[in-house]
């Protein structure tokens, strides 16, 4: 829309975030993290196909301080996208549409991912 | 496809500054977009400082404050000063409001007032709003029917009926939800709108309407309906209180139950 030369009137950097629509793009990006992330879990699968002295590198990179940090961003991206994915199920049947409902709703789905990866990566480590 | 900068034109620079007038006590900083077409420049952000004891409640009294004590150039629209109109529509504090009736008490800290976001600039807070008003017109809203009326009477409708299209028919069509929804920034050339699909909704459930078939044929797109993201912006945002976010979610359930 930049006809007639006209000025485009800013937006993303003059918005104030309502929570929900941090959420609509923490959607996004962790859905596409995830997608980045079946990599890992194809070369997972690849090394342990190829034998143990293969998969010994895997596991080497894995359990690195970064191969934790990526496994802990993924685990929260799978939790998030997973209470986000059900807030949208609602949202299918015409239901939890008040602001206030979608304001819970999405603090809800933030305070699960965050609680959820906590406790698994305190029973895994 | 969605641009995120703003264009080489639309970047804004640093305005002027207007100082508080002798004696005030109580004042309130508002930073100000300003766009002159005539000028060749790009947009800038003048500040004025102004004295709320001289100044009505509103953000919109103080725009008219300016306009009439400081800069006469300052251009906006305005009309009812009640709400009704819609003409004020603009960003101020981060959101998308009505100026006239946002109160300057309200904020806290620097008022900070914009155009609608991710508009073509007129001048100063004056957004081109064309294209928002031919989606308005491409949903045919008006009442559509085949059958005749009846001979002595209006087409009747039940209270039941009417109280349906209650809320929806309070859009004053000010633009704030559209111009508030990142899917409307990036598509705004295909994708409808929250107000254009709420008002969609208002005659897909008007009893007295016969197209409701056609309507939602219109409707069945990837874009025109389908980029709603449920960003919920609009909701937010919406100085009426109504819920575009809701009535698009109402069309997307009537187009899986014609289906079933």
């Amino acid at each position: 829309m930049s006809h007639s030369g006209r000025p485009l009137s800013p937006h993303l950097s003059i918005y104030r975030w309502p929570i929900t629509m941090t959420l609509s793009i923490l959607h996004r990006v962790t859905g596409v993290a995830m997608s980045c992330g079946l990599i890992v879990l194809a070369a997972w699968l690849m090394y342990a196909a190829s034998g143990p002295e293969h998969y010994q590198y895997f596991r080497a990179a894995i359990s690195s301080p970064l191969g934790i940090a990526v496994l802990i961003g993924w685990s929260f991206a799978f939790y998030l996208h997973l209470a986000n994915g059900i807030r949208h199920l609602v949202w299918d049947t015409g239901r939890g549409f008040e602001i206030r409902q979608a304001n819970a709703s999405a603090w809800f789905a933030l305070l699960f991912a965050v609680a959820l990866t906590l406790i698994s990566w305190l029973v895994a480590l | 496809m969605a641009v995120f900068k703003l264009p080489q034109n639309s970047k804004i620079t640093k305005g002027r500054h207007f100082g508080a007038a002798e004696g005030a006590s109580n004042t309130r900083s508002f930073g100000v977009y300003r766009y002159d077409p005539t000028s060749g420049e790009n947009p800038r952000v003048d500040t004025y400082e102004i004295d709320l004891d001289s100044c009505g409640p509103m953000v919109l009294d103080a725009l008219i404050k300016i306009k009439n004590e400081i800069d006469p150039t300052l251009t906006f629209r305005r009309s009812c000063r009640e709400g009704i109109c819609g003409s004020c529509a603009m960003n101020i504090d981060g959101g998308n409001t009505l100026a006239c009736t946002r109160a300057i008490g309200s904020i806290k800290g620097n008022v900070r007032v914009y155009p609608l976001p991710h508009m073509p600039v007129v001048k100063d807070l004056v957004p081109d709003l064309t294209n928002f008003y031919a989606q308005y017109a491409s949903i045919k809203p008006w009442l559509q029917t085949q059958t005749p009326p009846p001979a002595d009477r209006e087409r009747l409708q039940s209270k039941e009926d009417q109280e349906k299209i209650n809320e929806p028919s309070a859009c004053i069509l000010c633009a704030c939800c559209s111009a508030g929804c990142p899917s409307y920034w990036w598509n705004s050339d295909r994708y409808l709108g929250p107000a254009v699909l709420l008002a969609a909704h208002r005659w897909l459930v008007d009893s007295r309407d016969e197209a409701t078939g056609e309507r939602l044929d219109q409707l069945e797109d990837p874009f025109r309906l389908y980029r709603c993201h449920t960003i919920l912006n609009c909701t937010q945002t919406c100085p009426k209180g109504l819920n575009p976010a809701k009535a698009i979610a109402e069309i997307k359930k009537m187009l899986v139950e014609r289906r079933v």
